[in-house]
């Protein structure tokens, strides 16, 4: 590889010998193999670093026009988004921006999940993604509060609050996070920083790890069986090619089509029924009026469905806790042999099912009120939830251990 | 390692002072570390201001008819004040086996409201009107009988956001996600007519 750089003489050969970009490039793109099996699943890890570009730049733009400030804030954004050219169109971007990104982190986790790319050796792979998805959260979170509309301030009221029932230090937490006795400019402004400064940091972070991790361990592939047990005389996987150019011209079909179903969303739906923008967050918070009916957004409804469900506040935010957690016990708690689900038995097929109709189940639980019929459904799918990671170290032992195949599946186009 | 025969030979290494240096070196700037994050942790704490801000505040009782209820901010959250009619006091008793805690033992009240009807003066009802479960505002449901409430419904509180209910003495009733009783602030009389909010009469404070 040196031998080359030098061989190239110019500019690029000066820069190189001081910013090994070439060796980068190779390191990076050029000679890192994948799996020639890619499926259309394998679209979501670059467009979800796609969403994350895409937030930050929206985001820069965004904080040129916000005032964080109980007196500010939801004027400000009304403001940018009536009165500056295109800020509507921005401010929209980021928004839904939000919603986009979390689609395709669950769809890139349920990939996941399918394929067992979670398995040894990628758990460490796994728990930065899962750290990724909790900054996210975090940031999520903190995004919906700042424009101060009425949900923005009693779903942060409620959250705030689940940090209360930490037995012994909760009250005291609680006045720490909000800086008052109540959500105020204090509450506001620490969120604005850790939204637009801390948390960006955190997760470019994650995501550098991540992919460093990705790097060094490899991408797993529908068939979950590892390329580099079977290498060509050059000592590259026989059945990987390089990510560049194959993998970055098959992931530039994927964002087409994709920021063509954002562009759609953008500007003709940016509601989406209420489920992106919730009606009570165009009205300016209100501490003296709680809406009729509170729910986060789409992407935090499972665990919220999960703390309604549960009779007692305190198991309730626990189990609502101990819900997200689970995700980072999976490598340890799948015991098959084989990775991908594919090769694993109809008991395997029926709990992973069953699990994703559940996740989707508990989604629209939670944004429905908590009474009747919904609060016994609520209950019905908290149990299948939990029923998942209790069984799944029986189910994957007893039928996960079949014949794999040789080498990937691959049918030429 | 005692052989001459090179001129650079490194001296033979104090493994023990080497650890033992290692050890205060680590300890002291752990010791560091956690003190120069107390003054960034205790930024977060409510401002001077925010605690002015929080200074007791007086409340005209005059002004409210019995059997209803008016709000008051303190410390910005809403204080809810009842005055009670001697129908809604006597709807009290018919239903503790359905609260959750009765007698409020595992609520958050100052001591002298820890009774029968929960306040200083039964006729006066003082609570934060902040839902014990997630923070909710509780609704006044004070009709007697409300069906869309709950069967044999006595009167009180009903939070919207996830269905907690509360008598109007602010006792939860089973089956609420909240767990404990509507809080109860600090307050005093001064006079017939005048409410304190935020100061006790009584030294006394919190569970007795
Ligand atoms: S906040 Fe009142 S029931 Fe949950």
């Amino acid at each position: 590889m040196s031998a080359s750089i030098e061989k190239s003489g110019g500019f690029r050969a000066w820069l190189n010998k001081r910013l090994p970009v070439d060796q980068f490039v190779a390191d990076q793109l050029t000679g890192y193999y994948a799996p020639k099996n890619f499926n259309i699943w394998y679209f979501f890890g670059s467009l979800a670093l796609l969403m994350f570009v895409m937030q930050i730049v929206t985001g820069i733009f965004v904080t040129m026009h916000f005032k964080p400030g109980e007196a500010t804030a939801f004027n400000s954004v009304q403001t940018m988004v009536r009165e500056v050219p295109y800020m509507w169109l921005i401010q929209t971007m980021h928004a839904v921006g939000a919603s986009f990104f979390f689609i395709v982190v669950y769809l890139h986790m349920a990939r996941a999940l399918m394929y067992g790319s979670y398995k040894a050796p990628r758990e460490v792979l796994w728990v930065i993604g899962m750290l990724v998805y909790l900054a996210l959260m975090a940031e999520a979170f903190m995004g919906y509060v700042l424009p101060y509309g009425n949900m923005s301030y009693w779903g942060a009221q409620v959250i705030i609050n689940l940090f209360g029932t930490i037995p012994g230090i909760g009250p005291d937490l609680v006045e720490w996070i909000r800086g008052d006795y109540g959500i105020g400019d204090a509450t506001l402004t620490r969120f604005f920083s850790l939204h637009a400064v801390a948390l960006p940091f955190i997760i470019a972070l994650l995501i550098g790890l991540h992919l460093v991790a990705l790097r060094q361990v490899g991408s797993n592939n529908p068939d979950g069986i590892e390329i580099k047990a079977k290498l060509k005389p050059d000592g590259t996987p026989l059945d990987g090619i390089p990510f560049h150019p194959y993998y970055t011209l098959k992931d530039i079909v994927g964002v087409g089509l994709f920021l063509t179903l954002f562009a759609i969303v953008v500007f003709f739906i940016p509601t989406f029924g209420g489920l992106f923008m919730e009606a009570p967050n165009f009205e300016p918070a209100n501490p003296v009026s709680t809406p009729e009916h509170i729910a986060p957004v789409w992407y935090f409804t499972p665990y919220y469905a999960i703390l309604r469900a549960v009779p007692d506040q305190k198991i309730g935010a626990l189990l609502m806790a101990l819900s997200v957690a689970a995700f980072l016990f999976l490598p340890w708690l799948d015991r098959a042999q084989n990775k991908s689900i594919r090769y694993r038995g109809i008991t395997s097929k029926l709990l992973l099912g069953t699990f994703f109709v559940t996740f989707v189940m508990l989604m629209w639980l939670g944004l429905k009120p908590a009474d009747g019929i919904y609060v016994l459904l609520a209950r019905i799918f908290t149990a299948l939830y939990f029923g998942f990671f209790i069984l799944l170290p029986f189910v994957s032992k007893a039928d996960g251990n079949g014949p794999v195949p040789d080498r990937v599946t691959y049918h030429a186009h | 390692m005692s052989d001459h025969a090179a001129d650079d030979t490194v001296p033979e290494v104090d493994e023990s002072r080497r650890k033992f240096l290692i050890a205060a070196t680590a300890g002291t700037g752990a010791v560091g570390a956690v003190l120069t994050a107390v003054p960034f942790v205790a930024s977060w704490k409510p401002s001077e201001s925010a605690r002015a801000a929080g200074l007791p505040s007086e409340v005209d009782l005059s002004k409210i008819e019995p059997g209803q209820m008016a709000t008051f901010f303190w410390r910005k959250q809403q204080i809810y004040v009842v005055k009670r009619t001697p129908e809604m006091l006597a709807s009290l008793a018919s239903h503790d086996g359905e609260l959750k805690d009765a007698k409020s033992e595992e609520s958050d009240q100052p001591a002298y409201a820890r009774n029968e009807s929960r306040a200083l003066r039964p006729d006066v009802l003082v609570l934060i009107g902040t839902c014990t479960h997630l923070g909710c505002l509780p609704k006044p449901r004070f009709m007697p009988g409300d069906a869309s409430v709950m069967a044999n419904w006595p009167g009180g509180f009903f939070c919207p956001c996830h269905g907690s209910k509360f008598d109007l003495a602010g006792r939860v009733f089973q089956g609420s996600p909240a767990s404990v009783n509507l809080k109860i602030p600090p307050y005093s009389f001064e006079g017939d007519n005048k409410l304190v909010i935020g100061v006790d009469t009584q030294p006394a404070k919190g569970v007795a």
